[in-house]
C-alpha cells in the first residue's frame, strides 16, 4: 500500500460543495458539506499533505515570469489518467503534421508562381509539395496498426471524422503534386500540368488545416480547449514552413512572394501559439512545462530568428536559405511541442478532471439539474 | 425514450441543432425492418458489487481476451502494489474492469466544546455512538445504515467501494464518430462495436474517447473494446459478465427498463439515508445524450476513475470544420496577396 505515496490526491476539493444526489448528513456533523462525506482514500496521506507534495513535487514546472496556473485540487482512482493518450507514434504523426502543412503552402505558392511567370519559384514549389505530400502520405501510413490495409481510410467519406476527410484532401493533393512536380520535371503536358498544379493549389489550403481539427477532435483536454485557434497555428505555421523552404530552394530574384509568404506565417504562427500556451487557464500547462515546453521555446527562437533573416538578409541566397530553413525547423517543433503537450494532458488525469468538476459544479450552481432524482 | 443516434441522422437536417449532442429525437418506427431490437444496455449497481471480478473472468473466458496486466502488457503477470484491483483500467484486453478503493474518514465523538484539543482524548467512550441518519432507527449499527462493505473502528470509518466498469455505448459515441474507416459501428441493439476486419489501427479513437475505453492491442496493431457480447445477443442471450455476476449488480436489458430500475433503486437508498448515491451516464442530457451502460455510483465518478462530466467531442466540430476552413481560406487568401503586390 506504501506504493500509494506516489499518486496524486484522492482527496477532493476541500472546498467543495457537496454535488450528490445523495441528501445531507445533519446527524454526522461535520461530514455535511465536505464532498463525499468526508470520505478519503484510506491509504494516502492527508489531502493537504498530498497537495503540497505535489505543488513541491512538479519539476520544471512554472518558470519566472509564467503566470501561476492555480493549483488545482482533484481526485483520481490511483492516479491513473481517465482518457487513454493518443497511441500515435513519435516522429511519424508530428512530421505527418509538419510535412503536410509544409506540403500545403507550397503547392499554392507553386499553382501561383506558375501563373505569374516565376519559373524557378514553382518548380521549387511544386518539388516542396510533392516531396512533402508522399512522405507526409509514407509517415501516416507507417503510423497505423495495419498499415496494409490502408485504403480502408477510402472506404467510407464522413464529416465527423477528421481523419476520414483528411484522407480525401491527402490522397489527391499528393496525386497532383507529385504529377505536377514530375511533369514539370519532364517538361510533359505544360497545360496540363498547370490544371494540377492549381487544383492541388487550392487543396492546400485545407492541407494546412484539416490536421489542426484532427487533434482538437479528440477528448485529449490540451488540444480540445484551443479548438479556435489551433487552426490558424497550424495555418501560420504551414506558410512559415512552405515559404522559408521553397524561398530557400529559389534564386532571391524570384522568392519575394515566398519570403513574404513566410514572414505573414510565421506573424501568425506565435501569435496564435501564444493564446494556446497562456489562454486557457490549466490546459495551457503542459505547453509551458517539460519537454513541450522546450520544444516550443526552441520553435519561437527559430521561428523568430528565421523571420529576422528573412527579413535582414536582404538578397543574400545565405541568408535565405538559413533563414528558410529555421522557420521550417520553427514550425516543425511547434508540431512537436503541440503533439507533446497533447500527451501530457491526457496522461495526468488533473487536467481531465479538474476542468470537467469545475464545469460540473458551475452547472449545479446555476441550477441546471444534472441527476434525475436530485 | 431510448432512440438511437447514427451518423445518417446527422444529414436528415431535421432537428439540426441536436444531431452530434445532446437527446436524440425518438426514431421508432423508422427502421429498415418492420419491427426493431429496443435499445439494450446495463446497470450497473456499485451498491451491490462485492469486486469478485466474475465479470472480468466471464468476459475473458467468453471474448478469449489475452492475459494482460495493470498496464495493459499482454502476458504480463504484475500486481499493482496498490489495492486489489490488479487489473488497473479497462483497454483493448480488458473489457470489465473493476475498480477498488479503500477509504476511511474521521467519525465526530461527542466531545466537550471547551478545552484544550486532546485534552479530552482519554474521555472518549470505549464504544462508538453509531452516526444517526434522517429516517434511520438511531438502534442500528453504522453498517446496517448503509451498506454491508462498510464498518468503523475507533473514531474512523471504513468503506470500500467496488465498481465494475465497462464500455458505456454512449448515445453519441466520440469513438464512432471519428472513425475514419467505417469499422466503428452502430448496432441494431444501440450498442457500438468494431467490426475487427475493417479495422486499420489507424488509432484515432482512442484518444477520442472521453472516458478512456477502446484501445489498440500493440502486438495486433487493431483497436479492441467491449462488444456488449454481439454475438450472444443477436442469439437472445445476455452478455457473459452480466450472467457471472453473483450479487446482480451487473443487470442487462432493454434500457428504458434499466432506467425505470434504476430510478427506483435510487430512490430506495437515498430513502436509507445512503450518502452520496447518484447515478452516472443516466441523464439524456449530458454530454454523449447518456449512455447504453450507466451506474449507481456511492462517490463522486472521478473516484472510480471516471470522469465527472464527459462530454463528446464532436459537439464542438462543427466549429472546428469553420475555424479549420476559415484558417484554410486565410492561407490562400494571403499566398495570392503575396504574389499580387509588387513584383520583387
Amino acid at each position: 500500500m506504501s506504493g500509494a505515496a506516489g499518486t496524486p490526491g484522492a482527496g477532493g476539493a476541500p472546498a467543495a460543495p457537496d454535488t450528490g444526489g445523495g441528501p445531507g448528513t445533519p446527524g454526522a456533523g461535520g461530514a455535511a458539506g465536505i464532498p463525499g462525506a468526508g470520505w478519503r482514500r484510506a491509504d494516502g496521506a492527508p489531502a493537504q499533505g498530498r497537495e503540497r507534495r505535489r505543488r513541491g513535487g512538479r519539476r520544471g514546472g512554472a518558470r519566472d515570469g509564467d503566470p501561476v496556473v492555480e493549483e488545482a485540487a482533484f481526485t483520481s482512482y490511483y492516479g491513473r489518467p481517465v482518457i487513454k493518450p493518443p497511441v500515435w507514434k513519435q516522429p511519424d504523426v508530428p512530421l505527418y503534421l509538419f510535412l503536410g502543412g509544409a506540403a500545403g503552402t507550397s503547392a499554392a505558392i507553386g499553382a501561383l508562381a506558375d501563373a505569374t511567370g516565376r519559373p524557378a519559384l514553382a518548380r521549387a514549389g511544386h518539388s516542396v509539395a510533392a516531396a512533402g505530400a508522399l512522405t507526409s502520405v509514407g509517415y501516416l501510413i507507417h503510423d497505423l496498426g495495419r498499415p496494409e490495409r490502408f485504403l480502408n481510410m477510402l472506404r467510407v467519406l464522413k464529416v465527423t471524422s477528421p481523419l476520414s476527410v483528411g484522407s480525401y484532401v491527402l490522397a489527391p493533393f499528393s496525386a497532383l503534386t507529385t504529377a505536377t512536380a514530375l511533369a514539370g520535371q519532364l517538361g510533359w503536358f505544360p497545360r496540363l500540368r498547370r490544371v494540377s498544379g492549381a487544383v492541388a493549389g487550392v487543396l492546400g489550403g485545407p492541407m494546412t488545416t484539416y490536421t489542426a481539427v484532427l487533434l482538437a477532435n479528440t477528448a485529449v483536454p490540451s488540444w480540445h480547449t484551443p479548438y479556435r485557434e489551433l487552426p490558424y497555428v497550424f495555418a501560420g505555421s504551414a506558410m512559415a514552413a512552405g515559404g522559408g523552404l521553397t524561398a530557400a530552394l529559389t534564386p532571391v530574384g524570384e522568392a519575394g512572394p515566398a519570403r513574404r509568404i513566410a514572414v505573414a506565417g510565421a506573424a501568425i504562427e506565435l501569435g496564435t501559439m501564444h493564446r494556446v500556451e497562456q489562454g486557457h487557464g490549466l490546459v495551457s500547462e503542459p505547453y509551458r512545462i517539460g519537454r513541450a515546453g522546450v520544444l516550443l521555446r526552441a520553435a519561437r527562437a527559430c521561428t523568430a530568428a528565421g523571420v529576422g533573416l528573412t527579413l535582414l538578409g536582404g538578397r543574400s541566397r545565405a541568408a535565405a536559405v538559413v533563414g528558410g530553413s529555421l522557420l521550417a525547423a520553427g514550425s516543425a517543433l511547434t508540431r512537436f511541442g503541440v503533439f507533446d503537450a497533447g500527451l501530457t494532458s491526457a496522461k495526468d488525469p488533473k487536467y481531465t478532471v479538474a476542468p470537467q468538476r469545475e464545469r460540473a459544479r458551475t452547472r449545479d450552481a446555476a441550477g441546471e439539474v444534472t441527476t434525475p432524482l436530485s | 425514450m431510448t432512440s438511437i443516434s447514427s451518423l445518417s441522422a446527422a444529414f436528415t437536417g431535421r432537428d439540426p441543432d441536436h444531431q452530434l449532442f445532446g437527446p436524440v429525437p425518438d426514431r421508432t418506427g423508422q427502421s429498415y425492418e418492420a419491427v426493431h431490437p429496443k435499445r439494450v444496455g446495463f446497470f450497473t449497481d456499485t451498491s451491490v458489487c462485492i469486486g469478485c471480478k466474475a465479470c472480468e473472468v466471464a468476459c475473458k473466458e467468453w471474448n478469449t481476451l489475452p492475459m494482460d496486466d495493470a498496464h495493459g502488457q499482454i502476458d504480463a503477470l504484475g500486481l499493482s502494489g496498490e489495492s486489489y484491483d490488479n487489473t488497473g483500467m479497462l483497454g483493448a484486453n480488458s473489457w470489465r474492469h473493476v475498480a477498488f478503493v479503500e477509504q476511511s474518514r474521521a467519525v465526530d465523538l461527542p466531545m466537550p466544546t471547551v478545552g484544550l484539543p486532546g485534552a479530552d482524548a482519554g474521555t472518549r467512550p470505549l464504544q462508538d455512538p453509531p452516526v444517526v441518519h434522517e429516517g434511520v432507527p438511531a438502534s442500528a449499527t453504522t453498517a446496517e445504515q448503509t451498506d454491508p462493505q462498510q464498518t468503523s473502528s475507533g473514531d474512523r470509518e471504513i468503506r470500500w467501494l467496488m465498481s465494475s466498469d465497462v464500455c458505456k455505448h454512449c448515445t453519441h459515441a466520440a469513438c464512432l464518430d471519428v472513425c475514419p474507416t467505417g469499422s466503428l459501428f452502430r448496432t441494431e441493439f444501440g450498442t457500438v462495436v468494431v467490426q475487427e476486419d475493417i479495422c486499420n489501427g489507424c488509432g484515432y479513437c482512442v484518444p477520442a474517447c472521453p472516458y478512456g475505453v477502446i484501445d489498440q492491442r500493440e502486438s495486433d496493431g487493431r483497436v479492441f473494446k467491449c462488444t456488449l457480447c454481439y454475438d450472444r445477443l443477436t442469439d437472445g442471450r445476455e452478455p457473459a459478465c452480466a450472467s457471472a455476476c453473483p450479487t446482480q449488480s451487473i443487470q442487462f436489458g432493454d434500457l428504458d427498463e434499466l432506467q425505470a430500475r434504476a430510478d427506483e433503486r435510487l430512490r430506495a437508498l437515498q430513502d436509507k439515508g445512503v450518502e452520496g448515491a447518484r447515478l452516472y451516464g443516466r441523464d439524456e442530457g449530458d454530454g454523449v445524450g447518456g449512455a447504453g451502460a450507466f451506474f449507481l455510483l456511492l462517490d463522486e465518478p472521478e473516484v472510480y476513475g471516471l470522469p465527472p462530466d464527459p462530454v463528446v467531442t464532436t459537439r464542438d466540430l462543427p466549429s472546428m470544420w469553420r475555424h479549420a476552413a476559415a484558417g484554410a481560406a486565410m492561407v490562400l487568401g494571403l499566398v495570392a496577396g503575396a504574389f499580387a503586390g509588387r513584383r520583387r
